[in-house]
């Protein structure tokens, strides 16, 4: 009974926002955009980083990856394919990158992933100036900022309904096992390599689609704007702030941190970098466990101990 | 007794140390081994090599006859062998149920959902952990650590299980509880290769022993003879006992 009021309720939540178009102003409706792009990039991270630990800062490689295979084959292909081939590239270098750097732990994972982001944009714009002669490029699609809301929230939709189901699944135990000791995980036969390149590559794929949904919205792309790290740090902090291991905890960091960053970016549009930065310390280390866990610890119960355990360092 | 186990010419050597050198020995099917000797004379890298978590530099490990060598941990998991650690290795975020749910899900024969669940608060039964599967890993205490980590290594149902010093740092009462619980496990006929300086516990459980030093066995046969032997003696206490 009760679970059918809840899908009731999701449906009814979900239609409501995907007619929200014909209802909120253009300016509404664009932040409406990005909130839908950040909730599907924080959920889609976490669905792989929040259960194994393994922190990625690659997700604006895929992004960026998603965005300029449109800007490329928007004019050649009809956008359906463009989209397919933009997973495909997506899905190709997930697996790729997973299986030369999933066997990396910790810090070193980190790291890997940060340079990768910074390595797929100097080859882009090596190959931009070198190969094609032009550093940016211009996308002409007849896609209105409603059109492109609609596939975000799709994605987001399908995001989360993902995650619920992997959640519930043995390869998501297989995950939180992998999180907490590597070693029992393997010994207790579970297949580390592939449930790890699964999970990634799921994710990376997603966070590939944002990319390549959102990019006919700047009509004009060029390495420096679609592969801009701090795209990569927002989704984790989102992510983080919400709670990275619970399912509606990125959604939940996601929207307030999205609107305090465009009121900041568009207040104090000087200074909005030393403050993203202050923000990121200040979540850091009041809420370690993101605002889910925090109000559960409020409310009391043994939730606390829930927080402790999750605050220890991931297994080396 | 056919031979569960069989181990022949093992050999690892890590950089310029040789920690195990040419081990053989066989462990039958219903029979409980321990594996003696000194800190640092290779146990629990025989162990560890038996396991899959380390690979053999030379010599083969067989389990029933098919061999083992060059598998990952996974994939000797799944061909019957389960481990407990030196240090006891739990999930700590984890439920105790889930952790038991951990071995019964990825096993050779997978079970999940209401099954699974049943069968995880059966295994936490037996090693005495009824009623505490809503509880956090990391809050049981050791011996109950300990006892999870069994049910844990039970619930993949293992032809072979290996213990590594599963009975260390426990208090007499535990010590007895333990050995108790190790015992009930061979009346069910399980095979079970251990490593462990508890001697009291080697005596009361163990049939069989092999002692190892420096990387290499230096006896094999009944408990209580091994034990009596002056090499034994000598490579435990030093020369002055022997």
């Amino acid at each position: 009974m009760r679970k059918g009021a809840t899908w009731a309720g999701l449906a009814l939540l979900l239609a409501v926002l995907a007619a929200a178009p014909l209802y909120v102003s253009p300016y509404v409706l664009g932040l409406l955009v990005g909130i839908a792009g950040y909730v599907t990039l924080a959920t889609a991270w976490a669905m792989f980083s929040g259960p194994t630990r393994y922190v990625s800062l690659a997700t604006v490689a895929f992004f960026g990856i998603g965005a300029y295979t449109v800007a490329v084959l928007s004019e050649t292909l009809p956008y359906p394919l463009v989209l397919l081939v933009a997973a495909l590239i997506g899905l190709a270098v997930a697996l790729v990158v997973g299986l030369s750097t999933l066997r990396l732990a910790g810090v070193y994972f980190v790291i890997f992933t940060f340079g990768l982001a910074e390595l797929v944009r100097q080859l882009v714009t090596w190959y931009e100036i070198n190969v094609t002669g032009t550093l940016g490029r211009y996308i002409f699609l007849p896609l209105g900022p409603e059109h492109i809301y609609w596939q975000l929230l799709a994605l987001a939709a399908f995001t989360l309904s993902l995650s619920w189901w992997v959640s519930r699944s043995r390869i998501g135990l297989a995950l939180k096992v992998i999180g907490d000791d590597e070693v029992v995980a393997a010994h207790s036969g579970i297949n580390l390599t592939r449930t790890k390149l699964m999970l990634f590559a799921a994710s990376s794929v997603i966070i590939t689609l944002v990319g390549a949904i959102q990019a006919p919205r700047w009509t004009y792309v060029e390495p420096a704007i679609v592969f801009n790290p701090t795209l990569s740090f927002l989704t984790l902090i989102m992510a983080l702030l919400g709670g990275a291991t619970r399912l509606w905890g990125p959604a939940l960091g996601a929207i307030p941190l999205f609107l305090l960053f465009e009121w900041l970016a568009a207040n104090f549009p000087n200074h909005y970098s030393i403050l993203l930065g202050l923000l990121f310390i200040l979540i850091v280390f009041v809420l370690p466990n993101g605002v889910l866990a925090f109000a559960e610890k409020l409310w009391g119960g043994n939730a606390g101990k829930v927080a402790a355990a999750t605050r220890g360092t991931p297994p080396s | 007794m056919t031979a569960s186990l069989s181990i022949s010419g093992l050999r690892k050597t890590f950089g310029g140390l040789t920690a195990v050198n040419g081990v053989s020995f066989t462990v039958a099917e219903g029979e409980i081994v321990g594996l003696l000797g000194p800190n640092g004379s290779g146990k629990t890298t025989v162990l560890n090599i038996i396991s899959g978590a380390l690979q053999a530099s030379g010599g083969s490990v067989a389990l029933a006859g098919v061999p083992l060598t060059g598998l990952s941990p996974d994939r000797i998991a799944h061909r019957g062998i389960a481990r407990t650690f030196q240090l006891v290795r739990i999930l700590p975020s984890l439920s105790v149920a889930d952790n038991v749910l951990a071995a019964l899900a990825f096993r050779r024969d997978p079970v999940w959902g209401e099954a699974a669940q049943r069968e995880a608060l059966q295994w936490l039964a037996d090693v005495g952990l009824a009623g505490r599967e809503d509880e956090k890993a990391e809050n049981l205490t050791y011996i109950d650590q300990k006892r999870m980590e069994l049910a844990r290594a039970l619930a993949a149902k293992p032809s072979l299980l290996l213990l590594d010093e599963w009975l260390a740092g426990l208090n007499p009462t535990e010590l007895r509880i333990g050995i108790d619980l190790i015992a009930s496990l061979r009346d069910r006929g399980m095979t079970i290769l251990l490593v462990e300086h508890v001697m009291d516990a080697v005596r009361a459980l163990c049939g069989r022993c092999i002692v190892m030093n420096a990387g290499t066995v230096i006896a094999d046969g009944p408990t209580a003879d091994v034990l009596r032997m002056p090499e034994v003696v000598r490579a435990y206490l030093g020369d002055g006992h022997a």
